[in-house]
């Protein structure tokens, strides 16, 4: 499956889940920003995705940083803690948390969740190997 | 299968909207009966002289349903809540007198939540077509503390398993009867 094949598919799924249309899901869109995705709708996309492609997506490989969220050694108040902050750095090597650790909000965190991010990470199980 | 002295542990009153369970295999599908009277008083103002079920009130019997279905499969160990309409579309009025099969299954179960796809018919009609998602709240929400009680699965819920657990055990090879 391309990568085209898997954006649509993708497309498809945020559609159904988040009550969106369809030219709302761009690539670069970000699911609570752009999309308006709570906390849930996150639990809904990967049973959805799971179901569309017929694979299994555990949450926390698929949303990385969104896992910490839930942990309440993590989190206190609506912010990161420093532990939590250390995960992030290391579930996320490549993104420039600079400007989020002056003020861990996880409101923040909604930035590192996007369509493309759902694309890659299904192109990567899909046709890695 | 249902263990009926365990089923009965929980004893204190929650709101019930649903009359009783026809159908319950774990972890699957359950069917509930939901019969509307003219004694219920809101339908006296929903509406003056014309009397109809409100649609909310359908998610709602849906939700119940659809929610003891996903807290059985965890022996009722997780508080079960409502998270999400994934989707609602309703077909026709229900009036008094009418009774309704509201049919819930479990799309996909995972530790932190649980999808469930339904519908309710009256007779052979379908009336409505309801997705829900529940979530099992200690393992989400960023953290927050809830009381170690299980304030979802208190009360007299599980006298709407009576059909259900005390057929229990059914003899081998025996199905759940509906109706």
């Amino acid at each position: 499956m391309d990568r085209d094949e898997i954006f649509q598919k993708v497309q498809a799924v945020l559609v159904d889940a988040l009550g969106v249309d369809d030219d709302e899901v761009t690539s670069d869109a970000t699911l609570m920003g752009d999309l308006g995705a709570e906390s849930i709708d996150f639990l809904d996309i990967v049973f959805r995705l799971e179901k569309s492609f017929g694979i299994k997506v555990p949450r926390e490989e698929l949303f990385p940083a969104e896992s910490l969220l839930n942990n309440a050694e993590l989190v206190s108040n609506g912010k990161l803690t420093a532990q939590g902050l250390a995960e992030l750095r290391q579930r996320v090597p490549h993104t420039d948390l600079s400007g989020f650790e002056k003020n861990p909000d996880i409101s923040k965190l909604a930035d590192l969740f996007t369509v493309n991010a759902i694309v890659t990470y299904i192109d990567g199980r899909l046709n890695a190997a | 299968m249902l263990d009926l002295p365990f089923v009965l542990t929980w004893a204190r009153m929650r709101w019930i909207w649903i009359d009783k369970f026809v159908e319950f295999e774990s972890g699957r599908h359950a069917v509930a009966v939901k019969n509307v009277t003219l004694a219920e008083e809101h339908l006296h103002d929903h509406f003056p002289g014309f009397p109809i079920m409100p649609e909310c009130l359908m998610i709602e019997a849906m939700a119940q349903t659809a929610g003891i279905l996903v807290g059985e499969a965890r022996g009722f160990r997780e508080k079960v809540v409502l998270a999400k309409i994934g989707k609602a579309v309703f077909f026709d009025f229900v009036r008094p007198g009418d009774s309704l099969r509201i049919d819930a299954q479990i799309a996909t179960i995972s530790p932190e939540a649980a999808s469930t796809s339904g519908k309710i018919t009256r007779g052979d009609q379908l009336i409505a077509e309801i997705d829900l998602m529940f979530s099992h709240i200690d393992r989400n929400l960023a953290g927050k503390k809830f009381p170690d009680e299980n304030f979802v699965f208190t009360g007299t819920f599980t006298s709407l398993l009576r059909d259900i657990a005390l057929n229990h055990p059914r003899p081998a090879g025996q199905e759940m009867e509906s109706g």
